[in-house]
């Protein structure tokens, strides 16, 4: 039982992590019916900014206090990765928008391919180790046998996952930017029609998504310690795996979706075999694909003839 | 001339706007490039991370963009209005003319592929030839064959297909594993692994009948990483990431090519050199991926070649006239991953050695891409779209002549995928149809006329 609760509790501490990403996809498909294939390298983008960015605050420039340090790590990320997200969207697929169905995939991913080698090359191939911070753990079950413990690192994953959601979900639901995102969402011409400026907010809604996985990107490179050029695809795909199984389309849906995943993953390694929890991933994105294709809170497509 | 002295006039005027354009255009750069470029995390002697600042790298950045943008900006009006000049559509002439061209290419690409290890051999020499017909010919010749072989399912029945690399694999592997436990040759192990993948393409492609677009190419791609997982981790018979070695190379015609007496070169009386080898496996491959080539001119007249192009076109009209769509989409799958068996039971034989490094979803997206750019559909655009990705890389490997521009630990080979990523992005904005748009329809009245790009559906699945 105690060894099933730390197992929870890592679970949703990754939950939370692909959860985050899953956002990115979700609204990018949402808007634009399109699999942003370098989500995930923009997710890995940004672990590498937020460690820089940490090692510059704490080595060169010598600040003190941590939570001063991570707040500024924070919102540096957010901005510079989001900078990326835009300048991406700009560059790759706006010039292929309403043409054929199939370019911009290819564009997604030729971008995947560009941002993972140009971090490979920039920042060479080797595991990059981050400082350990927030390594201190609460014990909470200290009986006989197997006690439960809570890392700082998951609290404060948990906590600013929660938090962000919440901000994010005010935005979304109370705002004239996420009016016009919904708007753009239902139905595009109508919504240019009544004076919203759809490129804008297309454009807007891939800095969200960005913002978002920087923030994941942080929480990432602090609860692993490590960072590499290969971190984007198989937490791209499965964080993509968590926005279908939760319905592609639906907000609550991704952090739901980012939430099984991750208890999942975790329960099968714990459980089954470390080996093939990549495996069980994988299975259950075909699965859902196939037989809930509009996954526990997306709406049914209609398949007009 | 006065059309040029106009053109050069208004391109004056524009250079202080460009000039400040291409200012914009180099400040974004600079915010992309600080946080990424300017410091690199290295370890020091006591493996403490530290940071390196390059701000050189900012700097190149920021001047190629800079250089870039400018350059696009002065150049590209005149180009808009050259292709206003021309005449929209071509005309049933022009279109006769250009399936003349078409096939007067194809014929003449076919003769000097023949050729090219004759051409490579007198023009490189017997020490040079080796990486031209090897580097160079076969692997972009693995490539055109993966292409033409995907271009069944994604261009013909409109099933888009981001895991064909598992029946590489499965090609592959079923070669490896045939040759180890059963001390099979190539050449039987070549149609067995064809039949292995084509049953792995029914077996994958049964539960995804159903799905369409997006949803489709996100589950063959789950199909191609479990594959790719399963080889990984199942190690009593895949031996893992460590892969299988001493693979059979082919023979010919039962001479297997070594330096003993009962050896090709002994037979014929000729010197012992290993380029007979890879000059027999070029003409292994070429043959290979003009049976995969003629199978798909052929199969496209049969019914089922028609029925699949009517799938992309329109699944509902096709399922509502009566077509099988369930066994229009299996056999797609099925003849797609049957070529794709057997170039990975030929990758399997060239290497001698196979690990799952090569079978990442990686190789799937630069195929797609190879399909994608060539114009979906169109078998020399495949092979030019090959030609130029691969072979494009490929050159990249030869670049060592930049060492003595940008100094000695100036490596060119890791900015190969670099510059192959950027190059996938930019070949699709400038032409998100491919580089061949137009078909040619199988079947016609009178005439045949080219189908021009936008009349033709890119299929549901």
């Amino acid at each position: 039982m105690e060894y099933f609760l730390q197992q929870v509790i890592n679970g949703v501490t990754l939950g939370s992590i692909y959860g985050l990403i899953a956002i990115g996809y979700t609204m990018v498909f949402g808007i634009i019916g399109m699999v942003n294939f370098a989500h995930g390298d923009v997710f890995m983008l940004s672990t590498f900014i937020a460690l820089i960015f940490l090692m510059v605050l704490t080595q060169v420039l010598g600040l003190g206090s941590l939570a001063v340090a991570l707040f500024i790590v924070l919102i540096a990320a957010m901005l510079l990765t989001s900078l990326w997200a835009w300048a991406i969207e700009r560059l790759a697929y706006r010039p292929l928008r309403g043409s054929f169905r199939l370019a911009p995939l290819i564009s997604a991913i030729g971008m995947s391919i560009f941002l993972s080698n140009l971090v490979q090359v920039t920042q060479g191939p080797r595991y990059k180790p981050a400082p350990p911070i927030l390594g201190d753990v609460i014990t909470l079950t200290a009986g006989s046998g197997y006690s439960v413990t809570v890392s700082h690192k998951q609290i404060l994953i948990v906590v600013v996952t929660a938090g962000l959601l919440a901000c994010f979900w005010y935005l979304v639901q109370n705002t004239s930017i996420g009016r016009a995102q919904r708007a753009c969402e239902q139905d595009r011409r109508m919504a240019a029609l009544l004076g919203i400026d759809v490129d804008r907010t297309i454009a807007l809604t891939f800095v969200m998504g960005a913002a978002l996985a920087a923030v994941a990107g942080l929480l990432f490179m602090i609860y692993y310690g490590v960072v590499s050029f290969n971190d984007g695809f198989v937490p791209g795909v499965k964080a993509f795996t968590a926005a279908v199984l939760g319905g592609i389309g639906s907000l609550p849906g991704a952090v739901l979706g980012g939430l099984l995943i991750g208890l999942i993953e975790t329960l099968w390694s714990a459980y089954f075999s470390i080996d093939y929890k990549d495996v069980a991933t994988f299975s259950i994105l075909a699965i859902t694909l196939i037989f809930l294709p509009s996954g526990l809170l997306g709406k049914p497509e209609v398949e007009k003839v | 001339m006065a059309v040029v002295a106009a053109e050069r006039s208004r391109a004056a005027s524009r250079l202080p706007a460009a000039i400040k354009d291409a200012a914009g255009t180099a400040l974004l750069a600079l915010g992309l490039a600080v946080p990424i470029l300017a410091l690199r995390i290295d370890q020091n002697i006591n493996n403490e991370p530290i940071l390196r600042p390059r701000w050189d790298y900012v700097a190149i950045a920021v001047a190629v963009a800079f250089l870039g943008r400018l350059a696009w900006l002065l150049i590209r009006p005149s180009r808009a209005g050259a292709a206003a000049a021309k005449p929209q559509g071509a005309s049933g002439g022009l279109a006769a003319l250009s399936a003349w061209l078409s096939r007067a290419f194809a014929t003449t690409g076919v003769i000097l592929l023949v050729l090219y290890p004759l051409l490579a051999l007198s023009l490189a020499g017997w020490a040079g030839a080796i990486k031209w017909i090897d580097n160079f010919g076969i692997q972009i010749l693995i490539y055109v064959m993966l292409g033409w072989g995907l271009n069944i399912v994604v261009g013909l029945a409109g099933l888009l297909d981001l895991g064909y690399v598992a029946f590489y694999a499965v090609g592959a592997y079923s070669t490896a594993l045939l040759v180890h436990n059963f001390g099979f040759g190539f050449w039987l192990c070549l149609p067995l692994a064809g039949i292995f993948a084509a049953l792995w393409g029914i077996l994958l492609g049964f539960p995804v009948l159903r799905l369409r677009g997006d949803y489709l190419a996100i589950v063959t791609l789950a199909f191609g990483e479990i594959i790719r997982l399963v080889l990984i981790n199942w190690v009593p018979l895949t031996n893992g990431y460590a892969g299988i070695s001493g693979i059979a190379r082919p023979s010919f015609f039962g001479l297997p090519f070594n330096a003993s007496d009962q050896g090709f070169a002994a037979f014929f009386g000729l010197e012992f050199t290993p380029l007979h080898r890879t000059i027999f496996l070029f003409y292994v491959i070429l043959a290979l991926a003009l049976v995969t080539n003629w199978a798909t001119l052929r199969l496209r007249r049969l019914p089922i070649g028609r029925a699949w192009e009517a799938l992309r076109e329109d699944e509902i009209a096709c399922r509502s006239l009566g077509i099988n769509t369930t066994n229009t989409k299996l056999t797609a799958f099925a003849i797609g991953a049957a070529f794709g068996g057997f170039a990975g039971s030929f990758f399997a034989a060239r290497q001698g050695f196979i690990s799952p490094e090569s079978f990442t979803f990686m190789e799937s997206a630069i195929i797609v891409a190879i399909v994608v750019l060539g114009g979906m559909g169109s078998q020399i655009g495949v092979a030019i779209a090959a030609i130029v990705m691969i072979g494009g890389t490929e050159l990249l490997r030869e670049l060592d002549w930049l060492k003595q521009i940008f100094g000695a630990d100036f490596d060119p080979t890791q900015y190969r995928m670099l510059v192959f990523g950027l190059a996938m992005v930019l070949l699709m904005i400038w032409r998100p149809r491919g580089l061949i748009a137009t078909r040619q329809p199988s079947i016609f009245l009178r005439e045949r006329r080219a189908v021009r790009a936008d009349l033709v559906k890119e299929g549901h699945g």
